[in-house]
């Protein structure tokens, strides 16, 4: 079976001027990441923030032309397919649902431009095929006439998933797509993200900085640190046993529902680090060294314990 | 202790018809987080663009009283108000790039805020700001401050907001949903250092979220929302120990826990949605989704007491059934 998005030594690179005086600089965002995504699952991607996930995402989408490596998407160049087809295949929901949502049209027209950029619809199914999508998300009739300056952040980030959804895609690429919502109705947005994949079998590449979320949606789960997979497991394992520091300092820093328990300082905090300039080596060492030598080294040795390829 | 910020019985109408806010009362006092919590929707960030003055346009508000530091921010005149705004009450808002403008420098953003405020070269204002991203976690701040908002990740624009927001040492930060772009241990970063502040200047916060383990570890009190409403206040230990309104019941039985997630379960939700407000409503506003609704929740609900600063509005008595949410 082909997998739905297959994904080789990928790079990304921006050029950034640090100053008005100084040199170019390379930004490396996304740095020989290699996975693929079997049809009908979910692949969570997790990591820190300014890692390169968005521009992984935006890489797949076909957006942006990576510096190197290859995407295939349905086992097909999305270069290679027209618009109409593409658009059939794979859909986004972005990060910042304010700007990918045009400011002058009226919600339920946004979600209806993908049905009509086919060409095929009637005006009755397009209006239909809107008003349940529109319901399904939690989002009345009446918002579908409002524009998105006039809805709440959440109501636009769910009239975003809304335009993804109304042409049922075979893939989706969800960049935080709950990230504004309250737990409840983020429930029900994962539940009809799930209703969808079981019955009409969709594939997501799902980023989120929600571990629990994660842990429900994705199969399997990625880890990137300074745009590189650092840990790949099966979603239960990762959970269950995470190997690279990183994750398990992800996993650490999870504030669960208990009042009076604070913040938990585990002492990343002081050394993030530069994407511009990345320290050779393990890239989370620098971070972790600045909580404790025996810290660090004990992450040194977990680090050289895994798998060469992460 | 005494109020930084007191609303009481806030109104926002857009239009004259859509009622975003409806009578919403609460207090931030000195030196506290105050987390206001709710349904995607429910007024949230509308109260707090009241209270800075920014509604958007056709946005009506009125308020029985609605104070900062004695001062009634009713009464300001526009210019009154934008020498408070970004200076002594700053706001971080909900989606970045509402608020940056992608034509111009991180650098120059931020600098104009200070120098705008509190005069002084322009460089001291880069070097302040520099700092101040340090302090945020943004390495190589240099560099940072030369890009556009486009070149940014979705939570480096987050950080720089939050950054731009302390430039002039507020009193009261208006944080609406500050960390949703931001990983955990970032997160944890950011947390803290607004503890840190509120510990050393008595720094006030008003803080929008719907991560209620952030409200868990963070809060001093908490206002919860629904439809427009304040519908439960409560000291954070009490919401969380004996949540009264059965709103705030359903939804903390919601929140999924790494580790603790039931993976081939649908996620726990509140059924069904939030009805249209039209004028005239009269009654609870969460009584066609709640399991203990009755005739009596479409008259005037009242509101309860259910211990020390903690009261509620709902037609049932404190500690009704057992505390286990419903
Ligand atoms: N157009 C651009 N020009 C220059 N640098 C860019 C551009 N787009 C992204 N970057 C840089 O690439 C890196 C990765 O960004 P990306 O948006 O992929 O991160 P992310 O993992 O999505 O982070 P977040 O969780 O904060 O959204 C960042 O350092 C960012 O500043
Ligand atoms: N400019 C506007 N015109 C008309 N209605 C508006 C406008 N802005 C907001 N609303 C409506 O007011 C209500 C409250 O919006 P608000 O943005 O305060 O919600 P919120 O609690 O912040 O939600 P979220 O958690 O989704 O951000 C929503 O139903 C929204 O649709
Ligand atoms: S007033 Fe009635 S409908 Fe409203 S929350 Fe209480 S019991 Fe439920
Ligand atoms: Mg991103
Ligand atoms: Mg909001």
């Amino acid at each position: 079976m082909t997998a739905a998005i297959e994904v080789e030594n990928l790079r990304c690179e921006f050029r950034v001027r640090t100053g008005l005086m100084s040199a170019e600089k390379r930004v490396v965002a996304v740095d020989d990441v290699t996975f693929s995504v079997p049809a009908g699952s979910v692949l969570g991607v997790v990591g820190e923030s300014g890692c390169g996930k968005s521009t992984l995402a935006r890489m797949v989408l076909g957006l942006l032309k990576p510096t190197a490596g290859t995407v295939l998407v349905d086992g097909r160049r999305l270069f290679d397919l027209d618009r109409k087809a593409r658009a059939r295949l794979i859909q986004p929901v972005f990060q910042d649902p304010f700007a990918s949502l045009n400011p002058r049209r009226r919600i339920k027209d946004i979600v209806a431009l993908p049905l009509e950029a086919q060409g095929t619809f009637s005006r009755g199914e397009i209006e239909r095929r809107v008003a349940g999508i529109l319901e399904r998300v939690g989002l009345s009739a009446a918002m579908g006439e409002r524009m998105p300056a006039q809805l709440s952040g959440g109501q636009r980030q769910r009239a975003a998933i809304a335009r993804a959804l109304v042409l049922e895609p075979r893939i989706v690429i969800c960049d935080e797509p709950t990230s504004a919502l309250d737990v409840s109705v983020q429930a029900q947005i994962l539940n009809l993200l799930a209703d969808l994949r079981r019955d009409l079998g969709l594939t997501y590449l799902f980023i989120s900085h929600n571990l629990a979320v994660v842990e429900h949606v994705a199969s399997e789960v990625a880890v990137m640190y300074l745009g590189r997979i650092v840990e790949r497991n099966e979603t239960d394992a990762l959970f269950r046993s995470p190997r690279h520091p990183y994750t398990k300092a992800l996993l650490e820093s999870v504030l669960t529902p208990e009042p009076g328990k604070g913040v938990p300082d585990i002492g990343l905090g002081d050394a993030m680090p530069d994407p511009a300039n990345i320290p050779p080596g393990c890239r989370f060492i620098r971070a972790a060294a600045s909580r404790s030598n025996a810290a660090a080294m004990r992450h040194q040795r977990a680090w050289s314990g895994l798998p060469r390829e992460w | 202790m005494s109020a930084l910020l007191e609303v009481e019985e806030l109104q926002v109408t857009f239009g004259g018809r859509t009622a975003a806010v409806r009578g919403a009362s609460f207090r931030v006092e000195k030196g506290e987080t105050h987390c206001l919590v709710g349904e995607s929707g429910c007024g949230k960030s509308v109260t707090a663009l009241a209270v800075m003055s920014l509604l958007a346009r056709g946005g009506h508000r009125s308020a029985k009283r609605m104070s900062f530091a004695g001062t009634d921010l009713t009464s300001l005149s526009d210019r009154e108000m934008a020498r408070l705004r970004g200076n002594r009450m700053a706001m971080i808002f909900q989606e970045p790039m509402t608020s940056l403008n992608p034509a111009f420098t991180i650098g120059s953003q931020m600098a104009e805020v200070l120098t705008r405020h509190k005069g002084g070269s322009r460089a001291a204002a880069l070097d302040r700001a520099a700092e101040l991203m340090g302090r945020v976690g943004i390495t190589a701040p240099g560099m940072r401050l030369g890009q556009f908002p486009h070149q940014l990740s979705g939570g480096l624009r987050q950080r720089v907001m939050i950054a731009m927001a302390l430039m002039c040492d507020p009193e009261l930060l208006i944080a609406d949903e500050p960390t949703t772009a931001l990983d955990v241990t970032v997160q944890a970063q950011i947390l803290r250092l607004l503890a840190n502040l509120k510990r050393e200047f008595g720094l006030s916060i008003l803080l929008i979220t719907h991560d209620l383990g952030i409200v868990a570890r963070v809060a001093d009190h908490v206002s919860v929302m629904y439809a427009g409403e304040v519908v439960e206040r409560a000291p954070t230990a009490a919401l969380f120990r004996a949540p009264q309104h059965p709103y705030t019941r359903g939804l903390l039985s919601c929140v999924p826990v790494p580790g603790r997630v039931q993976r081939d379960k649908p996620l726990g939700s509140i059924p069904g949605v939030v009805p249209a407000i039209g004028a005239g409503f009269a009654g609870c506003a969460f009584r066609s989704r709640c399991a203990h609704a009755d005739e009596t929740c479409a008259r005037a609900i009242p509101r309860r007491e259910a211990g020390d600063a903690h009261d509620y509005l709902c037609r049932l008595e404190p500690d009704w059934a057992e505390l286990q949410p419903a």
